[in-house]
């Protein structure tokens, strides 16, 4: 008997869903269709190179970004909806192609620039009115895709939509959908952008995405989806494999062994899977072959990548130079290693080829790959290590700018502020319009002592948590992720930004 | 260039005015107030040396009778200033207005201008007008946070230049005020409609506390001497009494309740204020 799907199917811990979620990968892994490149297979064993856990059988695209202005002009004849004439019916389709979206979580984790979706559709309506059915809508979207990898953009104009949206993602209090906000200084007035970050410091959403540096990404449009990452709109990527960069660290006997030899031929190695499963997904799943995302032109085939992902940089940097104490963040040497090291990486997938990959130009792209449940001594991409964060917040932002250049599909950073940055939402967006000018490609605030943390880029509550802790079963499943990433990675002790300076007098 | 005493520059800021800030604060007061929640900036240093043997770290000498400080091994702990007997300390810096600017561009592009603060910053008005000279050449805006002691009347040069000033009106009847700072206030008074002419009040302040200060004399004395039209356009912050940092007879006392600041809000209000802001 396969004891797997035996605890799968009699777990106390997970909702039914969950279960037939979990039954799902159990009949994935029991195939063996896949043939595992001998160099990938090596760095595996050793945690080096980590394949995410997508399964043994590719089936449906990792995350699948549906143009959705497409949708809601020309509606679906497969699922037989005309285009929305109103607000009601407008949220009612989108709702309804939601739970046909798959993606690597079965949960659809792109739900589109939903501020612009739904303006044109406000006229007639009042600010009372379109609350009440925004309330619906987006609790709709937290009750059932219930995964915190689910994931709606907004901006980067102002718009009625958006700002009533924010309106109730404060009041709501959700964790899904994540929201990130396009942010361009020319575009999104700044009345707008400081009240989503006002807005970010009461509910954790929505976070901020330079759109300038991301809208020449990909010819087409791009997306923020899940965990930050910034795809091809009308595609998305098929794969996300990672190498682990400390526990390859660990199997160098110097540094430039592991510059010189280690890396480079671990980084074939996951090119070389990639591209294997990428085959498997394209060539044998028959997703685009009878999908009618694919035929009714909602999704193409072509404009799909491969998301080439990074993880652990600073604990790898750490350790290749322990003897020398050096740190990644605080010493220069140390992010002169860094820099190095994401170089080799960074040409390495401008010269490998990947399969089925027009859109990007025949290749793999770089993704910070932000960590997994069960990583312990790998934080997040090229982040610094909670306790090791500058503590100077601007000398960190331009640390992270530093880094950010190197990612096309995605990079980004977690601060937590104190209380009294709500006082002055302005001053955050400064900082914000500062950091984007250096090439800073994203990040996100929250307040520190909230209910709604950040976990690697995802939002859980510190309730759920505490409840799952306690061996209840909770609603979404991010919250069993986001309860050992919590600890695993110390996430309480996050440097808090203080923003008290304050003068004379009192 | 014209040296001044800096005790600290933060290289940002959210609460010294508007928007992303970088804050220099400067050493030395014109005023002794019970409250002052960062009484180590009152005074200069006159090298007494109590403090280089309260030092953890040796990061303090006294060397040919002035206190030095080796900023490489402190730990940055404060023991220094909280056994300071003169309300100073020993880390105080004499900057010229272009070593000071040199720090503040290492905040760009993350703030959209300076706040000077104290201490109390218009005891150096030929400093400022230098370090504000400095700061428009890039575009920044340049404030003045200040107990209006000075009179600025006589600096129009420093007044022109910089974008505003965030006022104190720490009470409003003299006595009060001579009470709670050891000095009188018409200087203040007078700074007051001289700002709001001059169009460079940026805030008025009023720290609340019952019985130490006449806050709601203050409320209708400000509406009263710059009239309906500024009253209703001026931004009034009214500051909780805190005790974080106090020393001396208020430092155990406890801040002012809500219902408190409430009715002081609503004072304000009747009296035409249309942006008070409550801390």
């Amino acid at each position: 008997m396969n004891n797997g799907t035996y605890d799968a199917l009699t777990s106390g811990k997970t909702t039914y869903r969950q279960k037939i979620i979990a039954l799902a990968r159990e009949a994935e892994n029991s195939l063996d269709v896949l043939n595992i490149p001998l160099k990938f297979s090596r760095y595996f064993e050793q945690g080096g190179l980590c394949d995410m856990g997508e399964g043994n059988a590719p089936y449906r695209p990792r995350y699948v970004m549906v143009d959705f202005e497409k949708f809601v002009s020309q509606g679906s004849a497969f699922l037989r909806l005309d285009p929305p004439r109103d607000l009601d019916e407008l949220l009612s389709s989108l709702q309804i192609l939601y739970f046909h979206v798959p993606s690597i979580t079965t949960m659809p984790v792109y739900l589109g620039n939903i501020d612009t979706l739904i303006d044109p559709f406000l006229k007639d309506l009042s600010d009372e009115e379109i609350c009440g059915k925004l309330k619906n809508f987006l609790n709709y979207i937290d009750r059932t895709v219930a995964d915190g990898y689910c994931h709606a953009n907004i901006g980067p104009a102002g718009t009625r939509a958006g700002r009533l949206i924010l309106k109730m993602e404060r009041e709501l209090q959700n964790a899904v959908p994540n929201l990130t906000l396009k942010y361009d200084p020319d575009l999104t007035p700044d009345d707008f952008a400081e009240a989503a970050i006002l807005c970010s410091l009461h509910c954790a959403n929505p976070a901020i995405c330079n759109d300038r540096a991301h809208k020449a990404t990909y010819q087409g449009g791009y997306g923020i989806s899940s965990c930050y990452n910034i795809l091809p709109l009308r595609g998305g990527a098929y794969t996300l494999s990672r190498v682990v960069l400390p526990r390859l660290a660990k199997m160098a006997t110097n540094v430039d062994d592991f510059l010189g030899a280690l890396l480079p031929d671990a980084l074939e190695g996951l090119g070389e899977y990639m591209n294997e499963r990428i085959s498997f997904l394209v060539e044998k799943s028959n997703f685009f072959q009878s999908s009618f995302l694919v035929k009714e032109g909602l999704i193409e085939r072509e404009r799909f990548v491969g998301m080439f992902g990074v993880a652990g940089l600073c604990n790898c940097v750490n350790l290749l130079l322990a003897d020398k104490g050096k740190r990644y963040g605080r010493d220069a040497e140390a992010d002169e290693l860094g820099d190095r090291i994401m170089t080799i990486i960074s040409n390495f997938a401008a010269s490998f080829p990947a399969k089925y990959s027009e859109i990007a130009g025949g290749h793999f792209l770089l993704h910070a790959q932000a960590g997994l449940a069960t990583d312990l001594g790998v934080t997040s991409g090229v982040r610094i290590v909670v306790g090791d964060e500058p503590d100077n917040l601007l000398e960190h932002l331009r640390h992270s700018a530093r880094f950010h250049r190197f990612f096309p599909t995605g990079c980004s950073d977690i601060f937590p502020f104190d209380l009294t940055a709500r006082k002055n939402p302005g001053a955050i967006l400064d900082i914000v319009k500062g950091a984007f000018s250096l090439g800073d490609k994203y990040c996100a605030f929250y307040a520190a002592g909230g209910d709604l943390v950040r976990i690697t880029g995802y939002l859980v509550k510190r309730s759920e948590i505490e409840k799952y802790d306690r061996g209840e079963v909770v609603l979404h499943d991010t919250v069993q992720n986001g309860s050992s990433n919590y600890k695993l990675n110390r996430l309480k002790d996050r440097k808090v930004r203080s923003t008290d300076g304050s003068g004379a007098g009192q | 260039m014209v040296r001044a005493p800096v005790n600290k520059i933060l290289p940002f800021s959210v609460v010294d005015g508007p928007g992303s800030r970088v804050a220099v604060f400067l050493q030395g007061c014109n005023f002794r107030c019970a409250y002052c929640h960062n009484p180590e900036t009152q005074t200069l240093c006159n090298s007494c040396g109590i403090c280089v043997a309260g030092c953890p770290s040796g990061a303090l000498a006294l060397e040919d009778g002035k206190v030095t400080w080796d900023e490489g091994i402190c730990l940055g702990c404060d023991a220094c200033m909280a056994v300071c007997p003169n309300c100073s300390s020993p880390k105080v810096r004499e900057m010229s207005a272009g070593e000071v600017y040199a720090q503040v561009l290492e905040s760009l592009p993350f703030v959209r201008g300076l706040t000077v603060s104290g201490g109390e910053c218009s005891l150096y008005p030929e400093f400022l007008a230098e370090l504000f000279s400095l700061a428009k050449l890039d575009g920044l805006s340049c404030l003045i946070d200040c107990n209006g002691g000075v009179d600025l009347s006589l600096y129009p040069a420093l007044v022109n230049l910089c974008d505003g000033v965030m006022l104190d009106v720490k009470s409003w009847a003299p006595a009060i005020h001579c009470a709670l700072t050891g000095c009188g206030n018409l200087v203040v008074r007078k700074n007051l409609v001289y700002l709001a002419g001059k169009d460079r009040l940026e805030e008025v302040r009023i720290v609340c506390l019952e019985r130490e200060v006449d806050a709601e004399a203050a409320i209708e004395g400000i509406a009263e001497v710059l009239g309906p039209e500024k009253t209703a356009s001026l931004q009034l912050k009214l500051i909780r009494f805190r005790r974080f940092g106090v020393r001396g007879r208020l430092e155990n006392t406890a801040s002012p309740g809500r219902a408190y600041m409430e009715t002081i809000a609503a004072r304000a209000a009747s009296a035409g204020f249309r942006r008070v802001v409550v801390v």
